[in-house]
Parts: structure tokens; sequence; C-alpha cells
């Protein structure tokens, strides 16, 4: 006799995105990062945009993004993505152009690349996972280390007086008219990672109607790094991050942020 | 053979202009003197065109557009001089990691640091031996004349496409900034396949460009690929040209403007009675070493002529291997050596390599002067002649 139900169709809770590869990540336990591949995943399959995408990788623990993303990649130098994804922009108006990057890629070394790329409102979209940490290296100070943060380059907490404060960068870039879509997203929990996911979607959306740049920093969690088990990092995540970084939008100018500019 | 029409162009722009003509399709650059009028020059014409001119935030940033751009399969020409040529360092190293194929000019100036923007050949070691990091080699090619010039941009696309390799186009600030007559003699080279660009995973497996390679036997193998490639290179694409090297028994040694320079002297010195020839090696790395070598076996002495303290000085003794000796001549910080500086630099040499019998000593001792301030103007007429470019193996 069989309990089950006639009825009973399997429903399809969890499916690897087509775009996401087979390959198991070299991430830590606990890592945003490999949240944040999915999101991206996720919104290109539903956006349809897997086979015109040239993505841009950078340098840091994401280097490794071409093996989990099934898209055409190019590895940029340290910090310059922006401005290999600004050469790749040009010659291929057709593409669409993602570039993916860290806080000490993003906004230390590639500063003058990122503020430049949005300043000419190029057509990419930055995607911009900011843990307060160079992971790769070690758990060294990065631009948006926090106050008090020790790091193995801080290692009596971040002082403003030697190391000076933490680099809003994103709130910098949505000054710019070039900017058409910023907004900071975060992966404490699956609220904020649904809502991460529908700011990476509308800077998709930014750059497919042509309006300009767009960047969605994510604020992720990296338990090596912070030297706390995973489950304390996403209360750091919560408590420290999320207070001197708030999510949320902070600009989307829509369809006219480019052609509208004379009159902004 | 139709006459085409000599018109009068500047070094910088008649490269840009070239570069459009080889079905450039892409220009990154940032305002630097001596190489400003080349992107200007694009500035105006790459849109006319409907390609691709973007003025970058820096050095950093056009080398890197360039090499987003090369990725995709684009042709993709960038140009600048000695410190912004320094900054681009870091994606050179990139681009020949990536084996992604980008023209690179350098209109050289005197350095270092801020140096000058007078003219001068002080990028020679930087462009053939190190620029960048890590194990690998760039093809350097260097005009002697605005019109070589024309012909080694499309020259320089060809190899880059060929090899997957960045390629510079040394040139320095005289050839830059003066005007030539010259033909409009252009040349567009077909496009070789890439079948590793990127543009979009559709409807087959993603590519990759990159350079990195984590696993310590997978870059060696890398490596190896490189050098093997390099070795290619040398063993096939070396170019240089000689004048009056027959019956020659001194040789000068001198590539771009201060081959110009050494022609003068050459003719005024047969005209003393000096026997000296002409080597001018057109691609800086590979060297002509064997060509030279071969020419070194015929003659009493070599003569390094260079806009600098003496860079290529070391290719040349290389390549001579001590066999006879080797004199410099040379001036740096935008001074431009004279043909008379040549000359009596000749004539020391002359003194040096001559049987001793033959050498009064006061005549050796008069020569041990400096040589004369140099300027523009003591070029002497024969300078700005076009100067023969002998094909490969030829002499
Ligand atoms: S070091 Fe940090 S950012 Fe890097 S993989 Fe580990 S957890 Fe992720």
């Amino acid at each position: 006799m069989s309990t089950t139900p006639a009825t009973a169709v399997p429903r399809v809770v969890y499916r690897r995105p087509e775009l996401l590869t087979e390959r198991s990540t070299h991430y830590c336990p606990g890592c945003g990062h490999g949240v944040v591949h999915r999101l991206v995943a996720e919104v290109l399959g539903e956006l349809g945009l897997g086979p015109r995408t040239i993505a841009v990788a950078p340098v840091g623990c994401a280097v490794f993004a071409y093996d989990y993303l099934a898209l055409d990649f190019v590895e940029a130098p340290h910090g310059r993505a922006p401005a290999v994804a600004t050469g790749i922009r040009r010659v291929r108006p057709d593409a669409f152009v993602l570039t993916y990057q860290g806080d000490g890629d993003l906004a230390a070394i590639g500063t003058a690349e990122i503020v430049h790329a949005a300043a000419r409102g190029e057509r990419i979209t930055a995607v911009f996972v900011n843990n307060g940490i160079y992971g790769m290296t070690g758990g060294q100070m990065a631009p948006t280390t926090l106050l008090g943060q020790r790091t193995t380059s801080s290692p009596a907490g971040r002082e403003a007086a030697s190391a000076g404060y933490p680099l809003h960068i994103t709130e910098m870039l949505a000054l710019l008219p070039g900017v058409a879509y910023a907004a900071r997203g975060s992966l404490v929990d699956p609220a904020w990672i649904g809502r991460t996911k529908a700011f990476l979607k509308r800077a998709c959306e930014a750059q497919l109607e042509g309006t300009g740049f767009a960047i969605v920093e994510v604020l992720a969690s990296c338990p090596v790094g912070w030297a706390m088990t995973p489950r304390d990092s996403l209360a750091f995540l919560r408590e420290r991050m999320m207070a001197e970084f708030p999510p949320g939008l902070l600009i989307d100018r829509g369809r006219s942020a480019v052609s509208d500019r004379p009159e902004d | 053979m139709t006459k085409r029409r000599r018109v009068l162009m500047k070094g910088n722009e008649a490269i840009a202009e070239a570069a459009i003509r080889a079905s450039c399709d892409a220009y990154f650059g940032y305002p630097i003197t001596p190489q400003a009028e080349l992107f200007e020059w694009m500035a105006r014409r790459m849109p006319e065109e409907g390609r691709v001119f973007v003025q970058a935030e820096s050095e950093l940033g056009a080398i890197n557009m360039a090499l987003g751009a090369a990725a995709t399969g684009a042709r993709v020409l960038v140009s600048s001089s000695g410190p912004g040529i320094s900054l681009m360092g870091e994606a050179m190293s990139y681009l020949a990691g990536s084996e992604l194929p980008v023209v690179v000019v350098d209109v050289m100036r005197g350095g270092p640091g801020l140096g000058s923007i007078g003219p001068s050949q002080s990028d020679y070691l930087l462009a053939t031996k190190g620029h960048g990091h890590g194990d690998y080699r760039v093809p350097v090619l260097a005009p002697s004349s605005i019109a070589e010039a024309m012909e080694l941009v499309a020259t320089a696309f060809e190899l880059a496409e060929r090899y997957r390799t960045p390629v510079f186009i040394l040139a320095d600030g005289i050839l830059g900034q003066a005007m030539e007559p010259v033909e409009q003699r252009y040349r567009d080279p077909p496009r070789s396949e890439a079948p590793w660009a990127v543009g979009g995973a559709a409807g087959r497996p993603p590519r990759v460009v990159r350079s990195l390679h984590l696993e310590p036997e997978a870059l060696e193998a890398h490596n190896e690929r490189l050098q093997a490639k390099y070795r290619e290179i040398a063993g096939g694409e070396v170019r240089w040209a000689g004048e009056r090297l027959d019956d020659a028994d001194l040789a000068i040694v001198a590539y771009g403007t201060a081959a110009r320079v050494a022609r003068t002297a050459v003719a005024r010195a047969r005209a003393e009675g000096l026997r000296p020839g002409l080597f001018r090696p057109i691609t800086l790395w590979p060297f002509p070493e064997r060509e030279l070598a071969e020419v070194a076996s015929r003659v009493r002495g070599v003569l390094v002529v260079e806009l600098s303290a003496g860079q290529m000085l070391e290719d040349v003794r290389l390549a001579v291997e001590g066999r006879l000796p080797v004199a410099f001549h040379g001036r740096t910080g935008g001074m431009v050596p004279t043909p008379d500086g040549v000359i009596d630099a000749l004539r020391r040499l002359e003194a040096r390599v001559r049987p001793a019998w033959t050498l009064p000593l006061v005549e050796a001792a008069a020569l041990d002067r400096r040589p004369d301030p140099d300027t523009f103007s003591l070029f002497g007429d024969d300078a700005w002649r076009p100067l023969e470019t002998t094909p490969r193996g030829e002499r």
C-alpha cells in the first residue's frame, strides 16, 4: 500500500543555475564569494545574458571566478578590471560586460580605474564584494576595514590617526552623473540575499538600457580573514559592517542618466 | 606603378595615420610629450572612421583598456613616452603572459624620472630586456625615418597577431616631432585568426584570457611554450640594414635617429680617408647578433652611437664577443650626437685599432677632445634622407 498521494509532483526547490559550473569552489567555509557567484549566475541566466557576456576577473580570492561561472572571461591586473572592461565595451558594443572585484582591488589599487570608468558612464555592470579585508594574501587591512578592526597589518586594530577611515566608495560613485545605478546589498541573511539579487538584476538592466555605469556592492563575510567562525562572522557582518556601510539603494537614475546629463 | 604624392608629415601623425590605414580598431592614450600629436591625431581621425578612441585616466588605464580590447580580437594601438611607458610595464607583463597582441609606440624622451621632453633612446633596455615582471620578451621595432615608421606600424600589427604578443615601436622625440616628405604608402595586413578571443560563450565552451597558472608545473609548461615562441621570433624575424659595409674597416652600429646622424658621419669620414660603414638594427629584439658578428669579423673596430649613456652597447658587445674593440659615443638628456662628434669618435677608434707603428702620438692626443656642442642643425643635409631598408638576410 502506497502512502504517497497520487497528486504529489516533485517540486524543484534548488537547482544549480546553468551558468554555474559543477566545479566545487576553493573558497573557505562561510565565504561570501560562492553566494555572489550564484546570484550572478542566476541573474544572468534569468536575463538570458550568458551567451553574450564577457566578464572580467579580479586579482584576489575571486581570481578563479572563471572556473565557477560558465562565461567568457578576461583576467585583469590587480585593480584594472574597469579599464579592461572599458576596452571590451568600446570594441564590442553588442556584448554584456560584467566586472567582479573585491575591496582591495576596487577601492585601493584600482581607485582611479573605477572612478573614471564610472565618470565616463561606461556601460558596464560592476559587482563589488566588500568583506573589509585582503583575504587571499592572509587578512591584511583593506580600505574598507572598520575602525578598530584587527587585521594582520593592523594588529592593534585600525586606527584613524595612522590608517584613516573606511572608504565608502559606492556612495562616492553614486554622486557621479555617469553612474546609472548604485546599490549596496548584504549576504547577512536570506532576506538580504534576495534583495541583493534584485539589486544585481537592476544593475544588469541598467546596462541593457544603456543608461550608464552600474555597481552593486555586496557586504560579505570572510571568516578566515576575520579570524571568526562562519556563525560569528555573520554577527559581525550584521552588527559592525552593516552599521558602517548601510545597505540599500543609493541611486537609480533610470533611462535618463547619461542623455540628460547637462540638465542634471 | 603609379607615383604616389609625397606629402610633408610629422612623424607622430604619420604613425597614427599608418595605424588607421592598417585597420586599427581602437586606440587608447593619455597626453604626454613628445607623443601628443599621435594621440591628438587619433582623437580626431578614429571617430571619423567610426573606430574607438578613448582618453584614459592614466597610462595604466590606457594599456589595460588595450588589454581588454585585444582580448576580443581587436587590432589595438597605444602610444606614450618614458614616464607613461614605465607605468605600462605592469600590463605589458600581463599582455605577454596572456599572449595578447597590442602595438605600443614609445616616442622616447630623456630620463630618468621626469627627465626632459627632448629626444632620447634611453628606453632601449626597458623595451628589450625588462619592462614588467617575469620571463618574457617583446619584439621591438626601431624605425629610422618617418617612411620606415609608417611601414613598421603594419609590420608591428602583423608580428603582434602572428605571434600573439605585444610589440614595441621605439621612436624618439625627433622622429615623432620632425616633418619629412613621405609617400603615402600604407599597408593593411590581413588579420590572423583569433580562435582564443572572447566574445560571449554562445554555442561554444567559455574562453578565458589569462596569465595565471597557479600550479608550478602548469606555469612552467606555459613558460616553456612562451620561450619556444620567442626562439621562433628570434630565428625568423630579425631585421636590419647596412650601408657601405662591403669595403668598411670600421662599423658604426646605430638605430633610429642615431643612425641618421651616423650616416652623415660615414659619408664625411670617408671623404677624410676613413672607411666606416653603418650597421643599423631595425629589430632591437630580436637583436641581429649573428649578422653583426659576421660584419664584425670583417672590420677592425666597432663604434656604437646612441642617444643614451650606452644601452644597445651591451647587445653589441655580446654579439662581438670581445673579438675586437667596441667604442661608444652617446649623448643623453635630449642632446643629440653630431656628425662631427661621431667622426671624432671614429678617429679615436681608428687610432686604437691602427697598427701601433703608424700612430702619431700628437694626433692621438688631439683626438681626445670633447665633441662640439650639439644642435639639431649640425646634422648636415644628409641626415634626413630616408635610409635604405635592407631586406632581411641581405646586406
Ligand atoms: S580568505 Fe575570505 S574571501 Fe578569501 S576565500 Fe577565504 S573566506 Fe573567502
